[in-house]
């Protein structure tokens, strides 16, 4: 990495986007960005920090803004090169919506530019349909003076019949919208907006289709964009962090739909773990092969039964449980042989057997740190779906509750923010085992061991008072709330902690990525 | 119905006038949407002197989605898988580069040329055009033996 806040300049300046530039003062994702935030916590001084060092920039798009933010930059680029907005919208698809680069090139070579686009240099003319003489649909092969024909300026003239059917497959079959060619052979004259409406003046749901398959191309097309990814959710996020970013920043963002995802992979919120260790641990987990692997370090099959057999500890005379047969661990042979000096097995002195033990101890143990961090990882996964079960438990008898406790529906509140703050200390400490499991040790992990600590005891004082019987939850409301402050200010520190080293290059991690 | 229109106007076309090396059928007189061609490898090529049946089948929404072709008769070549099926892959023949106005002749036509000029870099069958690349004489003798046993002119 060159330098160490680019991402965070980046966002105001934007790069090569000039909409983005344009847009940046608007409130909205500044303004929302805070209001998730300060429904978390209490902790004034904490909130006080404009951003703090895990936070990026970023803003939520609706559809209306990504259909504005399109609009806003076909009508510059239309009016610049005086193309007609049509024209200008496919030429800024071709160009992947990249202005600059797109005008200079066409500046340098206008009509190479317009051919490659799949616009032709020729813009006279309206887009109409009409009848023609002596015409015959090299499609259907229909044929007669009052067929209504359509042709685009490439003059590739076809029935409007077929041409609608033409249009219809490529939008609902394919998909396709950005780049549907003219249905001539050879040609590879992009369909403009204006000829397609025109088509498909009669119908709204096509044209509705064709519209939000546009969108789609637009956002996949831009780097600053990504849709969030909770189902049925319409909004898109625009943050200027960049691939390159990713060793040094974990970029989580909020939807307005309340997903919290991370714009560098749009998986589930991962601080403190970057996007690229995230990818090799959950491979790492979802790999049986792990389980295996323990099977194989730690047990061994009976000789002669062959039941599988994990030595709890002591001394190598095993006892079979099911067969009876008894045997050394060490040798595998049979313990009968080894006469009286049951505590030791001959072999096990002998180079071969020595190698073979400490090969295994060595598997052994490594296995043994991955299931130290994944134990931890897969409990918090499995706590924080607890929590929240045992959350909308609560939920309901403090309906109840209300009335016999006289706490009104504001009041018991703050055990709905207790619960968010549980469920998203939770996410942190999961994944702060992750992150843990690739980090090599060096004189910052001890810290960082400290830091995750704190925050888990916090955690786990507040999950239990979530036990507590319901009429005691109205009692314990201070105490609660206390708690929870505390883990929102221990949830922080740990981010931000862990999100400076990031962006320094402070850490070490045992692994390549 | 339009598409029955539209192709019974290129199978009278191409019986009428056929292109060099190539001839139209109906598998079936009753049904315009399976068709027997019969090609006749290029001069030139390992194909000489084999005559190649082909089968065309002609999707119901031809021709807004396009033709599938493949070789009934065995042939050693890159781009036909070497099975029972013998599948083509024709860029042109794909949903996204099809047009409608695209014709049959002009497919077949690309057919027959392939058999004069394999492409190896679009090829269905790694190994085969491995050996076009790198050994070409071995390759030629496959292609002849197979067409001698498989395409031989009854």
């Amino acid at each position: 990495m060159d330098s160490d806040d680019d991402f965070l300049s980046d966002v105001s300046s934007a790069g090569d986007f000039l909409d983005t530039q344009n847009s940046d003062d608007e409130s909205l994702g500044d303004d929302f960005g805070d209001d998730l935030d300060t429904g978390f916590s209490d902790d004034k001084d904490l909130i006080k920090q404009k951003r703090k060092p895990y936070e990026v920039e970023f803003k939520v798009l609706n559809p209306l803004d990504i259909q504005r933010e399109q609009d806003v930059q076909v009508d510059d680029v239309s009016a610049i090169l005086g193309l007609p907005p049509e024209s200008a919208a496919i030429l800024l698809r071709f160009g992947r919506w990249k202005q600059e680069k797109l005008i200079e090139g066409y500046m340098e070579h206008p009509e190479e530019t317009l051919e490659d686009a799949g616009l032709g240099t020729n813009f006279e003319g309206l887009a109409k349909t009409e009848k023609v003489a002596d015409f015959m649909c090299e499609i259907c092969c229909e044929e007669g003076p009052d067929l209504e024909t359509f042709a685009m300026r490439c003059g590739h003239r076809f029935c409007v019949d077929c041409y609608r059917h033409y249009l219809a497959q490529k939008i609902k079959e394919e998909g396709e919208a950005a780049r549907i060619e003219c249905p001539g052979d050879n040609c590879h004259r992009i369909v403009d907006s204006k000829s397609l409406e025109l088509l498909l003046a009669d119908n709204n749901a096509l044209q509705e289709r064709y519209r939000t398959l546009l969108t789609r191309t637009y956002v996949d097309d831009k780097d600053n964009l990504r849709w969030c990814p909770a189902p049925n959710c319409e909004y898109a996020v625009d943050c200027a962090v960049k691939a390159r970013d990713l060793r040094r920043i974990v970029p989580t963002v909020n939807c307005i739909c309340k997903h919290e995802f991370c714009f560098g992979c749009s998986l589930n919120d991962h601080q403190p773990t970057p996007c690229t260790l995230v990818k090799m641990w959950l491979k790492k987990c979802e790999d049986d092969s792990e389980t295996a692997n323990w099977i194989s370090a730690n047990t061994k099959e009976c000789p002669r039964c062959m039941s599988t057999i994990e030595k709890n500890g002591g001394c190598n005379h095993m006892t079979c449980r099911k067969c009876k047969h008894e045997f050394c661990w060490m040798c595998m042979g049979l313990w009968s042989e080894h006469g009286t000096s049951w505590y030791n097995c001959n072999r096990y002195e002998e180079k071969s057997g020595s190698d073979a033990r400490s090969a295994q101890a060595k598997s052994r143990a490594s296995l043994e740190r991955y299931l130290h961090y994944y134990n931890r990882y897969a409990n918090h996964e499995q706590s924080a779906k607890l929590d929240k079960d045992l959350y909308l438990k609560t939920e309901k008898k403090m309906t109840s509750l209300q009335s016999q406790s006289g706490l009104s529906w504001i009041e018991v509140q703050f055990l709905d923010t207790a619960s968010q703050a549980l469920q998203q200390c939770r996410q942190t400490l999961k994944w702060t085992y992750a992150f843990a499991f690739y980090l090599a040790r060096n004189n910052l992990t001890e810290i960082f061991e400290d830091n995750q600590k704190d925050l888990e005891m916090a955690v786990e004082s507040l999950s239990e008072m979530f036990e507590k019987p319901v009429p005691e939850l109205a009692k314990l409301k201070v105490d609660i709330l206390d708690k929870t402050a505390y883990c929102n200010k221990r949830r922080v520190i740990l981010l931000s902690d862990t999100a400076e080293n990031l962006k320094n290059g402070e850490w070490a991690f045992n692994v390549e990525w | 119905m339009g598409s029955q229109k539209r192709i019974a106007k290129e199978l009278s076309e191409l019986v009428e006038s056929p292109p060099a090396g190539i001839s139209v059928e109906l598998a079936d007189e009753a049904n315009l949407y399976e068709w027997k061609v019969h090609m006749k490898g290029p001069e030139g090529s390992p194909y000489q002197g084999g005559v190649f049946l082909l089968k065309l089948s002609l999707p119901t929404a031809y021709p807004f989605k396009p033709p599938t072709v493949s070789f009934a008769t065995k042939i050693y070549h890159p781009n036909v898988t070497n099975d029972e099926k013998g599948s083509m892959c024709l860029g042109m023949l794909r949903a996204d580069e099809w047009k409608p106005s695209s014709k049959i002749s002009a497919v077949l036509q690309f057919a027959r040329q392939l058999l004069a000029e394999p492409m190896p870099d679009d090829a269905i069958e790694g190994r085969i055009a491995e050996q076009y690349r790198n050994d070409r004489q071995r390759y030629d003798e496959v292609a002849r033996e197979w067409t001698r046993k498989h395409a031989a002119h009854q």
